[in-house]
């Protein structure tokens, strides 16, 4: 095959290097034109902390998701060797980088990289991923980049220390139940305050305290007086669902000892920090994958690099978002990298060569200004609206987008929308709707807790299109179970009719719930 | 504007996963064990120097979440249409259920994941391989071998290597220091500076210029010898001072006997070394001092290295007590009783030449056993006993804390029988 790559539009340099080897000084001096281009294309950045690690080291970051810190789990052990014996048996090869939402931001590159890797790496993850870390409003509103490391900080030490005073399996087991609910310990429209860990460190005796008082207010098992006629009137509580578990746990379970509340506390935190990047995987993927393509390019338009370097470039960005077709073998699903890069890179065409369709469809990108359209689009959405709003009938054409309607109680799937003109709209809003984090994860919330009675907690889960729950559930409830305390009830409706229900009553003695027993009374 | 640092990491330690590998191994020891005592089992006898496979299963390792199982009514959006228009109609494979589609949700589930399989060490096969293993009856003897020591610290020192310079004690001296000899001229400084103070103050026609002058000069004088005292001095420093403390050892010594008289067959020798290879890897591993004595015999018993004990070929008849007593001889030569932990493991097929049993059984329990920690025998035969395991029966009556003995059959008994030997006991 014959590539020809377009001429050079405006060289005013030599190549920075023709060879393949890296040196840092060969980074540094990649990063200063990447940087000096980036902020030519408005790109707002924290301060970059690029770390040069070999791939022994880039496994250990895998296996704690990227974090520099982390306290010890075993869950996090068998990531390791599972990355580990993926990677020795040649199943995956690693990352080429990792990028952390911090401040400043730091970026893993691999030694094994060649320069022109390095370089698309720099781009993709110090500028891109970057830039999309300090100006999305989701990021903006859920995350402290300054304070992460030190909360993380933080959380390891208080681990460690409760490890020491209560031993690891005490630890482990409370850490193995939050993290079954990590998905449950976020609050989805509430701002939180900012974690800083000073301040951490200061308010958390206090609040250990304090809230051991509220709980025993909450159940205090003495009825006066005057509370008995006031009891008939709110019997109720908590007075509205709850949907964030963990935060309701760690607030109100009758029998945690404050260490295990901190414990919950830090599993929350740390699962919210990570909620933004839940989810904006097509966006910030996508912004990233844009910026390396542009960047580089003006790179090559400038003389920087020269084609050598380019087709080694562009072949590792044609890999990086390469769609397999629905039939291949290799397909798992859509690839958010392809699908970002394809929204953004024809927003920008839109700006630059609008059709009349364009005219029609986004009457607002059209013909105007692409750095405007593409950081206005950057900051202020997350997947699920971002595709919704721009996802254009050329992006659905070239990707050949189609909808599959699966009712399990039909015997054949339907075709219900494909990339044609009927099809757009439903496409788009199908599209979107497989990108929304509330419907991906089954919505279950807290409703009610007997609080004069066996003191048991009750769990709702409303069901979306009829779609059940997992075989898990059960085990995900005996971790429940074991933080509350006492008997836990899930109830599964479809619309409003009650068509499930599991419990983990505490009169139970498996295995299981013999140990779970052994926990109360720690 | 430099706003990006590049560091290199590459040197920063490489296993910052290795507490979480340890925890995960913690965690499902009962699995690994399991897969290394059957590893065990069915490795040649000098393959014991690389790791094992591990596969557990996948259900038994889940971290379970809340999620979607299959079924309800889905819209899955997909890529790479080719002949599809809306409105088609596809029927389901048989069975599949929604299965198999790929899309978000259906990949939630995680169904259909196969074991989990990775990789120990050498050192983490051998170790779970001797956990809970141990010398029984171990004591602590005399201060023996006095090359056993720990450093402990024993104050600070006016010399020493740089290595152990103290830094705070050196400071804290080299402030003392300066402090001690500039404290005349800097009261000096201060009476100065206040007349010089009082001197300003006045009216200006009242002001004596040459006495100012003289004042600022002085000032200066002392403010440069203040400043050229050295901030810090040799004779600041201080070392960290570490004493060699002896400590008493475990000195143990283990004496391996084995039978390689011609009744026993190549089979029963290679169960046999297999055996002894064991108890040495095991005693190399755990006890980093212990001595180990190989003797062989047939008619006649014969001290060996470890590379002949295990490889030599040479056979004969039978007389076991020829070994008990050119144990008994070695004790008394190299071992003094007050001073060593004496083990012996011995191994034969139970033959021996008839009049020699009961001599063995009063050699023991006269002569050995009362100087020994723990005496062990396995007889490695698939057929009846013979008078030999008959008096050794009435040994372990006798003295059941420091004698055991064991029966193997075949080579999937060595193992077991080891660990029933050396188990460790709760006390």
């Amino acid at each position: 095959m014959k590539i020809n790559l377009p001429p050079q539009k405006d060289i005013r340099y030599d190549p920075i290097t023709t060879s393949s080897e890296w040196s840092f000084e060969l980074i540094r001096e990649f990063d200063r034109v990447i940087g000096e281009a980036a902020r030519e294309f408005r790109l707002d950045t924290y301060p970059n902390q690029i770390e040069i690690i070999s791939s022994e080291q880039m496994m250990d970051a895998y296996s704690s998701v990227g974090m520099p810190v982390g306290y010890h789990h075993w869950s996090f052990g068998k990531q390791f060797l599972q990355t580990q014996g993926n990677y020795e048996r040649g199943y995956m090869g690693l990352a080429y980088e990792i990028v952390i939402n911090s401040n400043p931001c730091i970026a893993y590159l691999m030694e094994e990289n060649t320069m022109a890797m390095q370089a698309l790496v720099i781009a993709h993850a110090c500028y891109g991923h970057n830039s999309f870390f300090k100006n999305n409003y989701l990021f903006k509103t859920w995350t402290d980049a300054t304070a992460i490391i030190d909360y993380l900080v933080f959380a390891k030490d208080y681990v460690a220390k409760c490890e020491s005073r209560y031993g690891v399996p005490a630890v482990e087991k409370i850490l193995d139940s939050c993290h079954a609910l990590q998905n449950y310990g976020v609050d989805r429209y509430k701002r939180p305050s900012p974690i800083s860990a000073a301040e951490e460190l200061a308010r958390q005796e206090e609040r250990e305290a304090y809230m051991q008082q509220q709980l025993n207010l909450l159940w205090r098992t003495i009825p006066t007086r005057s509370e008995e006629g006031e009891q008939k009137k709110s019997n109720h509580f908590p007075s509205e669902p709850q949907e964030n578990l963990l935060y309701f746990i760690e607030k109100n379970a009758p029998l945690l000892e404050p260490w295990q509340r901190e414990l919950v506390r830090i599993v929350r935190k740390i699962a919210q920090y990570f909620y933004p990047q839940r989810q904006t995987q097509v966006m910030n993927e996508g912004w990233a994958s844009f910026w390396h393509y542009t960047l580089m390019h003006t790179m090559y338009d400038r003389g920087y690099v020269n084609e050598g370097f380019m087709f080694e470039f562009l072949s590792s960005h044609s890999a990086v978002i390469y769609q397999p077709p629905y039939d291949s073998k290799i397909y798992s699903g859509l690839n958010p990298y392809t699908l970002g890069f394809n929204i953004y890179s024809d927003l920008r065409r839109m700006c630059e060569n609008p059709t009349d369709e364009d005219r029609e469809w986004f009457p607002d990108v059209a013909g105007k200004d692409w750095l405007d359209t593409l950081h206005f689009a950057m900051e202020n959405f997350k997947d699920e609206s971002f595709i919704q709003q721009y996802l254009s009938p050329k992006v659905m054409r070239d990707m050949r987008l189609f909808c599959i309607y699966d009712d399990d109680e039909l015997p054949e799937y339907e075709i219900r929308a494909i990339h044609d003109d009927s099809g757009y709209r439903t496409l788009r809003a199908a599209l979107a709707e497989q990108y929304n984090l509330s419907t991906r994860e089954p919505d279950i919330q807290v409703i009610d807790v007997n609080l004069r009675g066996d003191r048991s907690l009750i769990l709702k889960h409303t069901r979306h299109n009829n779609i059940p729950l997992n075989k898990e559930t059960d085990e995900v409830l005996k971790h429940v179970h074991r933080l509350w305390g006492f008997d836990v009830h899930l109830e599964s409706y479809n619309a409003d009719k009650l068509i499930a229900h599991a419990s983990v009553p505490t009169g139970l003695k498996s295995e299981e719930e013999s140990h779970l027993d052994q926990f109360r009374y720690i | 504007m430099i706003n990006t640092y590049v560091i290199d990491r590459r040197l920063n330690g490489k296993n910052k996963s290795a507490v979480n590998r340890k925890r995960f191994l913690e965690r499902y020891k009962k699995h690994i064990k399991k897969a290394v005592n059957e590893a065990v089992n069915s490795r040649s006898i000098t393959d014991m120097e690389h790791g094992e496979s591990i596969s557990i299963p996948a259900d038994d390792i889940r971290e379970p979440i809340f999620g979607h199982g299959p079924g309800g009514r889905r819209t899955i959006v997909n890529p790479g249409n080719k002949e599809f228009v809306t409105g088609d109609r596809i029927a389901k494979p048989p069975g599949g259920g929604g299965q198999g589609q790929g899309g978000g949700q259906a990949s939630d589930s995680g169904e259909g994941m196969d074991d989990f399989t990775f990789n120990i060490t050498q050192d983490e096969f051998l170790e779970f391989l001797f956990e809970d293993l141990e010398l029984p009856n171990l004591v602590r003897k005399e201060l023996k071998s006095m090359d056993d020591f720990v450093y402990r610290h024993a104050g600070y020192t006016n010399t020493g290597v740089p290595a152990k310079i103290n830094v705070v004690r050196s400071l804290k001296n080299a402030h003392a220091r300066r402090i001690a000899l500039s404290g005349k001229s800097r009261r000096r400084l201060k009476e100065i500076l206040k007349s010089i103070e009082e001197e300003e103050a006045k009216d200006s026609a009242l002001r004596n210029l040459q006495f100012l002058q003289d004042l600022n000069h002085e000032k200066e004088r002392l403010e440069t010898k203040i400043s050229r005292l050295p901030f810090i001095d040799d004779f600041d420093l201080r070392y960290n001072l570490s004493a060699k403390e002896p400590v008493p050892s475990n000195a143990a010594v283990m004496f391996c006997l084995m039978d390689v008289s011609g009744s026993m067959t190549q089979a029963t020798k290679d169960i046999a070394k297999r055996f002894f290879l064991l108890l040495y890897m095991f005693l190399r591993r755990n006890y980093e001092k212990i001595e180990v004595v190989f003797i062989r015999h047939h008619t006649s018993a014969k001290e060996e290295e470890e590379e002949e004990f295990f490889y030599s070929r040479e056979t004969g008849g039978t007389i076991v007590s020829s070994a008990l007593r050119m144990m008994q001889s070695i004790v008394n030569e190299r071992y003094p009783t007050n001073a060593w932990n004496i083990y012996a493991a011995q191994a034969s097929d139970g033959d021996n030449w008839n009049d020699d049993s009961p001599l063995c059984q009063r050699l023991l329990e006269q002569e050995i056993l009362p100087h020994v920690q723990y005496f062990s025998y396995i007889e490695i035969t698939p057929r009846d006993h013979q008078a030999l395991w008959h008096a050794y029966e009435q040994v372990k009556e006798s003295h059941p804390n420091h004698f055991a003995m064991e029966q193997i059959v075949d080579q999937s008994d060595i193992f077991p029988v080891f660990r029933q030997l050396f188990q460790r006991k709760v006390t």
